[in-house]
């Protein structure tokens, strides 16, 4: 089937966890992501799942927490304020290592900020965000295809590793309309939930927990997590390059960023500037040895991000001084145009 | 020969760690007697809470969920909207349920979910050290009320057992003891009535349990049984709440 549909990003990325058999979702309400509960208040009713509306993200994504544990494929979205609240619960179910896709549609920050699209989440997202040593798979969609790609993909890999999976859009993305092929589900092999409270009938019980006391046991399940995001740094990097191998300059940006830098790479190309843009689809695991390769190759790059600088501090880490690094971003929920990106990279070419 | 007393299936054949005439292996053991009784131990998935209880996977044996402080009737909604044919419980002290987890058990109960909640009120923060708790006594000393409660700074004893009955979706709300062997048998009539509730499908219930700490309120073993009954009985009555369905006749 090679149909289209035309949705709002926000409600691409309900269907998606629809069609990907997600039937728990819980969230509280806040702008730019109110497309996600309202849509998923009825969809969630025609396929016989659970929506609730929670009384904070706190609650939500601790109902998630629980319906992770009984086995179910769970989601919640916010914003992020909301985002924010959420990291207790988010620390707690990598700790217990409890799959569940959460969803950050960022708008500007820092405190209430504002409603406009905005990459300010970055650190947050990718660092591990609450407490303690622990990693989320973080995608970042830039186009309608991936909200619907990514985030089924995003249900497959939280199972795949028992551990929370970050979609960080933001407004722009999340409240934009275009038109996207709507690819089926395929459902992998995936290891039976083994571990799921489901009542102990036929089995021993089981227990789901972060807590470890007894001496080297808490060092010993870290080193477990730790292995485990090392596993994601070797086979789950995704990133996609335009136009870099003969170019003097690589644009480095994600999501929205990236969209708007493309249009600025293009017109650049047309009048003969050698620019191409890296686009990190993970943002942890972080592309940082295809960066590391392309850095030997004597050329220079700039990091453009809805942020006052943060995915650079990655970038330059992948380089790590082999090239110049440079950086131009907008905080607090400005967002760029394309001709502010091309007058910016004809000023530094 | 009639066997008349074992230990129940549902607790494991480890012996209690807690302290010394600390109300918390009574209450598990009530709470694995009736799973027994019920014989829903199979189906069953307790929700261990942050504080004391934490280590209520250690002792019961059936399916355990460790929840973030607070939470549990969050975790616990989802863990019954997810499976509604399997019965769930929170095990909350005073700190997680009548404090940082306020707003989680209010919407719990308002939503009317289909779980059951078993509230230690022992009027401190026990695994802390012995901070004051919402539920702790005016003029109680604890470590962080060195001279005792005052009404000026740290407010009054949260009545919670009073305020969810006032909630619409409440169904069983039931204050208890375990400072004798009648509130024993009460408590433990109160905790199978809740599975009972629950599995019948009538909706969220609580149920209270006024527990001694000695350690932390600083007496012997017995004479936190004398302050919990003349104290801590006088501000929190015992009693039923509510009771939607209640048989009457």
């Amino acid at each position: 089937m090679r149909e289209k549909l035309f949705l709002k990003g926000n409600e691409v990325i309900a269907e998606a966890a629809i069609n990907a058999c997600c039937r728990f979702y819980a969230g509280y309400p806040i702008t730019p992501q109110n497309e996600i509960p309202e849509y998923m208040s009825h969809r969630m009713e025609e396929v016989r799942g659970v929506f609730i509306q929670a009384e904070s993200e706190l609650a939500a994504i601790n109902m998630v927490y629980g319906a992770s544990a009984a086995g179910a494929r769970a989601m919640t979205s916010s914003s992020s304020p909301g985002i924010s609240l959420k990291q207790e619960a988010i620390s707690y179910l990598a700790g217990a290592e409890l799959p569940a896709v959460i969803v950050n549609i960022q708008r500007g920050g820092p405190g209430l900020g504002n409603i406009s699209g905005s990459q300010a989440d970055y650190l947050q997202a990718v660092k591990g965000g609450g407490h303690g040593d622990y990693k989320l798979l973080v995608y970042a969609p830039y186009n309608l295809q991936e909200m619907w790609d990514l985030t089924m993909l995003a249900f497959d890999k939280a199972d795949e590793y028992r551990n929370p999976v970050m979609i960080l859009g933001d407004g722009v993305i999340g409240q934009m309309m275009e038109p996207f092929f709507p690819t089926p589900y395929v459902k992998p092999d995936l290891p039976e939930k083994d571990w799921s409270l489901t009542g102990c009938k036929g089995r021993e019980p089981r227990v789901i927990k972060s807590l470890y006391m007894g001496e080297g046991e808490l060092e010993r399940r870290n080193q477990i997590f730790q292995e485990k995001y090392l596993t994601m740094k070797e086979i789950e990097v995704r990133y996609e390059s335009v136009d870099v191998d003969d170019s003097e300059i690589i644009i480095v940006a994600f999501g929205i960023a990236a969209r708007i830098a493309l249009s600025s790479v293009r017109r650049l190309r047309r009048e003969g500037l050698k620019v191409g843009l890296f686009r990190p689809i993970t943002l942890f695991p972080f592309p940082e040895k295809k960066l590391s390769v392309l850095a030997e190759e004597n050329r220079r790059f700039i990091t453009i991000e809805m942020n006052a600088g943060q995915m650079v501090e990655d970038v330059r880490l992948a380089i790590n001084g082999k090239s110049e690094v440079m950086f131009y971003g907008r905080p607090g929920g400005a967002i760029f145009t394309p001709e502010e990106i091309y007058e910016k990279i004809k000023t530094v070419y | 020969m009639k066997k008349i007393f074992q230990r129940p299936t549902s607790l494991k054949q480890v012996p209690f760690r807690f302290c010394p005439g600390c109300g918390h292996s009574l209450i598990h053991r009530l709470i694995a007697e009736c799973i027994d009784n019920l014989d829903i131990r199979e189906r069953v998935v307790g929700i261990a809470p942050v504080g004391c209880a934490v280590f209520a996977y250690d002792y019961f044996n059936f399916d355990i969920l460790e929840v973030a402080h607070g939470r549990p009737p969050a975790a616990a909604t989802g863990l019954k909207r997810a499976m509604p044919d399997r019965i769930i419980f929170s095990y909350q002290g005073d700190g997680d349920l009548a404090a940082i987890g306020t707003a989680e058990i209010i919407h719990a109960a308002n939503r009317g979910e289909n779980i059951s909640v078993f509230f230690v009120n022992n009027a401190t923060y026990g695994m802390t050290g012995g901070q004051m708790a919402p539920t702790t006594l005016l003029g109680q000393k604890t470590t962080t009320t060195p001279s005792g409660r005052k009404v000026k700074t740290s407010g009054y004893p949260l009545h919670v057992s009073e305020l969810l009955s006032t909630i619409e979706g409440a169904s069983y709300i039931v204050r208890t003891s375990v400072d004798s062997y009648k509130n024993l048998i009460n408590t433990k009539g109160a905790i199978e009535k809740s599975f009972r509730y629950q599995m019948e499908g009538k909706g969220f219930s609580l149920v209270e349990i006024l527990s001694p700490c000695p350690v932390d309120w600083g007496f012997t073993p017995k004479d936190s049984i004398t302050w919990l009954r003349k104290e801590m009985m006088s501000v929190y009555p015992l009693g039923t709440f509510k009771d939607k369905f209640e048989e009457t006749g």
